[in-house]
């Protein structure tokens, strides 16, 4: 009988085998994805869809450009306008890309966003060749586009019914509220504005007028963003106690050391309308081109790209304006004339906010968010909300790690159902989508959620979002993301952290007379806040290469 | 070369390689069977080397789920026909092509970037050693030594037969 049995063994053998294999593939693989479910079914996290947006019918929205620069070039892509020089910029790079295998998706993106019912009917711009580039660009015989010498012809001409603002800082208020009490559509770059007294002046113009001001915070479109808020509110995350947030930059573009266009010149710039309430001085092409880098015109880190930050946390918490900021920093790594940090650290001071407690009710209160940031280093920090249950990185991914002492996962945490190392939630909305990002800056602000989010898969510019939602609410009603309210919370945030490292003092707000607190021993805040000394170091060369 | 039958030798060792490569696909195959989420999107979106625009080509909406399919299907396949023996040669054929697409989507070779590998490879892979392993097997059937096919196999290896 030995025979039978050897002779099955070595026949029916590899019948277990292939059962034991199987098993174990499938029931590893269910048992895995059904704790995953638990935990997530625990979390209740719902990612949530973008809110339909409705048509914009009718004749098409008459838009007029003030600031045809970069920035404005960009919103005006997103409004489904591209410059012939950008659609040729474009194909070489495309070509090059192809050459090299790598993916560029810019031309492809451009050409399949969705057409928005508008036209762009004129543009102002103080440098000559800017606004012919406009003209040539966005014209057509039939309808051209006209060019405006100041921006107060163009809001009261009555051809344009809303305009976009991409100008220097010291430029958003008084064109908004110009725009604004002539029932003029604004949509404003951010910082909304460049001094405390105008932010005042111009919410009341908002407030009194029958048109709609959005503030340029498109990441507000961002899909991860609304997920992030449904966590908060689940209490998914704890009370959070600290927030950090960062900018690190490393090239001259993300220094603000553009390029200077070798047209420039006293006759090609209206400098005087640059100047505007700006220090009377003589023609400069590094303050007009580079303007970032003066508080005369600019807002440095703290207008610049603190409120981008300031305002994605506002958008998830909503918190408001800050009870106190302090803020120290200085011009360490660019001391090419400027007079704006390039290294700033700015502590903003929420005693009374709180986004909920799993612990004993009135121990948890109060969060500090800080922002850091440096133009001489290029690492990736990402932004964290740090709860007692769990941590989050926020950006157009989310994850999600729960807390080693947290007390609403203490008991999964004891089981082995949940380690500190390991996500228990992490959404990216971003998986199945093929991505061409080609440069540092443009990486910088992709991974913070400011240049595109994703629909159902699909890459979609977040500021193309953020216009159509305005051009919407002007053709239909309804509400912007971040309309003059939540611009008023941005701009005084941002004006506290600059009076801050400009003062070296701690800056108080007060909630119920809603100001500023004045600073012993300082007369006019707006006059420290405007005060552009002589910068630190040489003038950068004229042209970067 | 001779075994007997109380011996230990090439077609037993090839057997055990049989069993073993038959295992790990099925098990890769299984995995993917039961995770609905799994896609080889981002494999193939992330391919290197000559196949490059082949690879890119196959993550488009209306190919990639005849793609992750086809994947899984053929992963089993070669598990199931190599551990049991059956139709061995057409597995170890399958297991040959599905090998060379991997190795292929991401080669090891010098000036390409080394995704998710846990060791240090120079051309050389372990990709390609197993696609040559099941090489060995399509040109050195052992489903009559261990196998469903020794049920059936009037010519069962006996005691001291000759080998060739």
């Amino acid at each position: 009988m030995s025979w039978t049995r050897r002779e099955a063994l070595l026949g029916l053998g590899s019948i277990p085998i292939l059962g034991a294999v199987w098993w174990a593939g499938a029931s590893g693989t269910v048992g895995r994805k059904r704790e995953r479910e638990a935990i997530l079914e625990r979390l209740n996290i719902q990612p949530s869809l973008p809110s339909a947006v409705t048509v914009i019918s009718g004749a098409p929205v008459r838009v007029g450009i003030i600031g045809f620069g970069i920035r404005g070039e960009q919103l005006c892509r997103s409004l489904g306008y591209a410059t012939d020089e950008w659609i040729t910029a474009m194909e070489e790079a495309e070509a090059l890309a192809k050459e090299e295998g790598r993916p560029f998706t810019a031309l492809t993106d451009f050409r399949a966003q969705e057409p928005l019912n508008v036209r762009i009917v004129g543009v102002c711009d103080v440098f000559d060749t800017r606004a012919e580039k406009a003209i040539r660009s966005f014209g057509t015989p039939e309808q051209p586009v006209k060019r405006y010498t100041t921006y107060t012809d163009m809001i009261q001409s009555g051809d344009v019914e809303a305009v976009v603002i991409a100008t220097p800082d010291h430029w958003h208020a008084p064109m908004s509220i110009e725009a604004l009490r002539n029932n003029v559509h604004v949509y404003v770059e951010k910082p909304m504005t460049h001094t405390v007294a105008e932010t005042y002046v111009l919410k009341e113009a908002a407030r009194n007028s029958r048109a709609t001001i959005q503030v340029g915070h498109q990441h507000r479109q961002t899909l991860s963003f609304k997920t992030a808020q449904d966590i908060v509110d689940k209490g998914v995350l704890g009370h959070v106690s600290l927030i950090t947030t960062n900018t690190n930059r490393n090239d001259d573009n993300g220094a603000w050391n553009y390029d200077i266009h070798p047209d420039a010149s006293p006759q090609t710039i209206d400098w005087e309308q640059f100047l505007g309430s700006a220090p009377q001085i003589p023609f400069n092409k590094n303050h007009f081109f580079r303007w970032r880098k003066w508080w005369a015109y600019g807002s440095g880190l703290s207008g610049d790209l603190l409120t981008h930050d300031y305002d994605r946390l506002n958008c998830v918490l909503k918190m408001g304006i800050p009870r106190s900021v302090m803020a120290s920093g200085g011009i360490y790594t660019h001391r090419d004339g400027r007079n704006v940090p390039d290294v700033l650290q700015a502590n903003f001071e929420f005693p009374e906010f709180s986004t909920g407690s799993s612990q004993k009710a009135g121990k948890e209160r109060g969060m500090t968010f800080t922002y850091s940031a440096s133009l001489g280093n290029g690492l990736n920090r990402p932004t964290m909300l740090m709860g007692h249950d769990a941590s989050m990185e926020l950006g157009n991914r989310l994850t999600i790690w729960p807390d080693g002492s947290s007390t609403r996962y203490a008991e999964m945490l004891e089981e082995g159902k949940m380690n500190p190392g390991t996500p228990i939630y992490s959404y990216d909305p971003a998986a199945g989508a093929l991505d061409g990002v080609s440069s540092a800056t443009s990486q910088y602000f992709a991974d913070k959620g400011l240049m595109w989010t994703y629909v159902d898969g699909k890459r979609v510019d977040s500021t193309f979002l953020h216009m159509r939602e305005w051009l919407s609410v002007i053709r239909n009603g309804g509400q912007v993301s971040c309309g003059i309210q939540e611009g008023f919370e941005e701009a005084i945030s941002a004006h506290m952290a600059g009076l801050s490292w400009k003062l070296g003092r701690r800056i108080e707000w007060d909630p119920q007379g809603e100001q500023i607190i004045p600073v012993e021993g300082v007369e006019d805040l707006d006059a420290v806040l405007l005060d552009s000394p002589p910068g630190i170091g040489a003038l950068a060369p004229d042209v970067v290469a | 070369m001779t075994t007997t039958s109380n011996g230990w030798g090439l077609k037993q060792s090839i057997t055990i390689l049989r069993i073993l490569i038959g295992w790990h696909f099925l098990y890769e195959g299984i995995v993917k069977v039961y995770n609905p989420d799994w896609t080889s999107f981002g494999y193939l979106a992330s391919a290197q080397g000559p196949l490059k625009p082949v690879f890119q080509a196959m993550t488009s909406e209306g190919v990639l789920p005849w793609v992750d399919t086809l994947n899984w299907v053929a992963l089993v396949f070669v598990g199931v026909t190599l551990i049991l023996g059956i139709f061995e040669r057409a597995g170890a054929l399958v297991g040959v092509g599905l090998l060379m697409l991997y190795y292929l989507a991401h080669p090891s070779w010098p000036g390409m970037a080394q995704v998710n590998t846990e060791g240090s490879y120079w051309i050389v892979n372990k990709n390609l050693i197993e696609a040559v392993a099941c090489l060995v097997l399509f040109y050195q059937p052992t489903g009559s030594l261990f196998g469903l096919p020794r049920l059936f196999s009037k010519n069962k290896p006996t005691s001291k037969t000759e080998m060739s």
